[in-house]
């Protein structure tokens, strides 16, 4: 097809597949960015100072931070959960038939989705008390429990909009026909419209999911023993070497990548699944 | 207040409706007795959809009244899942749920509305597929199925509620014509069975062949209306002739 124009025009978009990068998968590609990286630490190490090498000491140090990053996976799990919990509560308001509690949630869910996440966590961090008295019984507030707070916020927020939006998605005429049926609202949702949306929005919510846990490292900020401070407090325990840097960093990374890589590939194998069943 | 069979089984008197400011329905007046087929005909636009919608109160009006078995419909305390168990609905679209096989959308409606027993609304259900020429398509979900199929279930899944009246909206016009006829041969042996049925259609042999009463509506209102016979030899009002000079 040519296009007669001299106006400057842009052409369609062709689909591309990923780009390959001389031929190689994304995975490969970043491991070799990695040895890249790292590999400084090795030739420093071959010069023959008789210190340990660097690989040996991260290989030291590796079961702790294994330790924090398991954590951030509990704060990501927990506050993905509980985001979840209060995101569906707040999508199912966005729908309500109630003009005031339509509102409300609106408000609460674009207040929540408009915000840095960092700011929340620090509001998390210091505006909750470190324990609540309940008459007799104490419950303590740890850091870690405040920081799965703060991240549920926007995880709830953007939950809140894709339930929405997954609802409003659906054609009007599964309403009608559910209501020309005799189905009760309630029932048409639960029965009829939500089961829908579910696939539709399997997708998004893993994607939320992998954000969420790369965000879990904000709370080293805020003091949560994540993988993130007990690097940085390994990295301290060593003497701060320059030469230790990339490597820790770099594993760090390399934990990360692993875990979320595999559910970008899984969520976006849903998605062209659906695409497909649509 | 007290409806007999005797009396229509839906009445329409000067119903007005508009959305917004844009009037849809003029002063809309009819009467479907039991076991009547009427069928309503005329441009695209003219507030046919709107009209039939009105009956089961997916829309409502500003003026008029709407008796179904002497219930009001345009009344703010109207009980609508009561009238929508009586008055059943078939969609252009079929309107199937996606995510649920062809019996189940069946007998769905039976089991949570009307609290049916499951197995015996499973067993009216596959009967409702035979009747409707189905059988051996009870697992297969909407998708796996021709539009014309879908709308056979979907009028199998409006039989289901038992209802006294069935309003057809454009039901054969989103089908290919291949499937047309086998969909209009099933209203046609609702029609036979006595089914009381209100259909918009484009279908004019169909329409010529099933109807009890034939109404033209044009702009929101009615504007000729009679037994097949006389209305389609003897139209009278110029824009119904000139209406079905285009479409016979
Ligand atoms: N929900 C709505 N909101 C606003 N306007 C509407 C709505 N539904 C229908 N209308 C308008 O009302 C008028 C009548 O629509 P209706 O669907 O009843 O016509 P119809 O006779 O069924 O036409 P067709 O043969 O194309 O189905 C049209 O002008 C349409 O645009
Ligand atoms: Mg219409």
């Amino acid at each position: 097809m040519r296009y007669k124009t001299d106006l400057p025009v842009m052409m369609p978009i062709t689909p591309r597949e990923p780009t390959p990068f001389i031929g190689l998968k994304p995975w490969q590609i970043l491991l070799i960015a990695l040895l890249a990286f790292v590999g400084p630490s090795f030739a420093f190490a071959q010069t023959g100072i008789p210190i340990l090498t660097p690989f040996a000491i991260l290989f030291d140090w590796a079961p702790l931070l294994l330790k924090g990053f398991i954590f951030n996976l509990v704060i990501s799990v927990s506050a993905m959960a509980l985001g979840t919990a209060l995101g569906a509560l707040l999508g199912l308001g966005q729908i309500s038939l109630s003009r005031v509690t339509r509102g409300f949630a609106w408000f609460v869910t674009q207040f929540f989705r408009n915000a840095p996440w960092l700011v929340l966590l620090f509001f998390a961090m210091f505006l909750l008390p470190f324990e609540l008295n309940l008459f007799v019984l104490k419950i303590p507030f740890p850091d870690w429990f405040k920081a799965i707070l703060g991240l549920s916020l926007p995880v709830m927020a953007n939950v809140s909009e894709i339930v929405r939006g997954a609802v409003k998605s659906l054609p009007s005429g599964q309403w009608e026909a559910a209501e020309s049926l005799a189905y009760t609202r309630r029932q048409t949702l639960w029965l009829i419209i939500l089961p829908q949306c579910v696939k539709r929005m399997l997708p998004p919510w893993m994607n939320l999911y992998s954000i969420l846990t790369m965000a879990t490292v904000l709370a080293s900020i805020v003091g949560v023993s994540e993988v993130m401070t007990l690097t940085g407090q390994a990295l301290a325990a060593e003497g701060g070497r320059p030469e230790l840097l990339a490597p820790f960093y770099g594993f760090v990374l390399l934990l990360f990548f692993a875990y979320c890589y595999p559910i970008a590939r899984f969520t976006v194998r849903l998605e062209r699944k659906f695409a497909v069943i649509d | 207040m007290s409806w007999t069979p005797a009396d229509p089984m839906v009445s329409l008197r000067d119903v007005h409706k508009s959305f917004g400011t844009l009037k849809v329905l003029n002063g809309v007046s009819l009467d479907v007795m039991k076991g009547d087929v009427i069928c309503i005909i005329g441009p695209s636009g003219s507030g046919k959809s709107t009209l039939i919608r009105c009956i089961n109160a997916l829309n409502d009006i500003q003026k008029g009244s709407i008796l179904v078995e002497g219930q009001e419909v345009n009344d703010p305390n109207l009980n609508k899942l009561e009238l929508r168990k009586k008055v059943g609905m078939v969609f252009q679209q079929y309107n199937l749920f996606p995510h649920k096989t062809a019996l189940q959308n069946v007998m769905m409606a039976p089991v949570r509305v009307l609290k049916h027993d499951k197995a015996k609304a499973e067993a009216a259900a596959r009967a409702l597929m035979k009747k409707v020429r189905l059988e051996g398509k009870e697992d297969a979900y909407p998708g796996e199925l021709s539009g014309g199929q879908q709308q056979r279930v979907a009028i199998a899944r409006s039989l289901a509620m038992q209802p006294d009246v069935i309003l057809f909206d454009e039901v054969t016009a989103a089908l290919d014509p291949e499937t047309v006829g086998e969909v209009l041969q099933t209203i046609k042996d609702l029609a036979e069975e006595g089914m009381t049925c209100i259909l918009v259609t484009h279908e004019m042999a169909f329409a010529r062949e099933v109807a009890d009463h034939i109404y033209f509506t044009d702009r929101g209102v009615i504007v000729e209306h009679g037994p097949p016979a006389t209305f389609f030899k003897n139209a009278q009002d110029p824009r119904t002739k000139e209406f079905l000079s285009q479409v016979l």
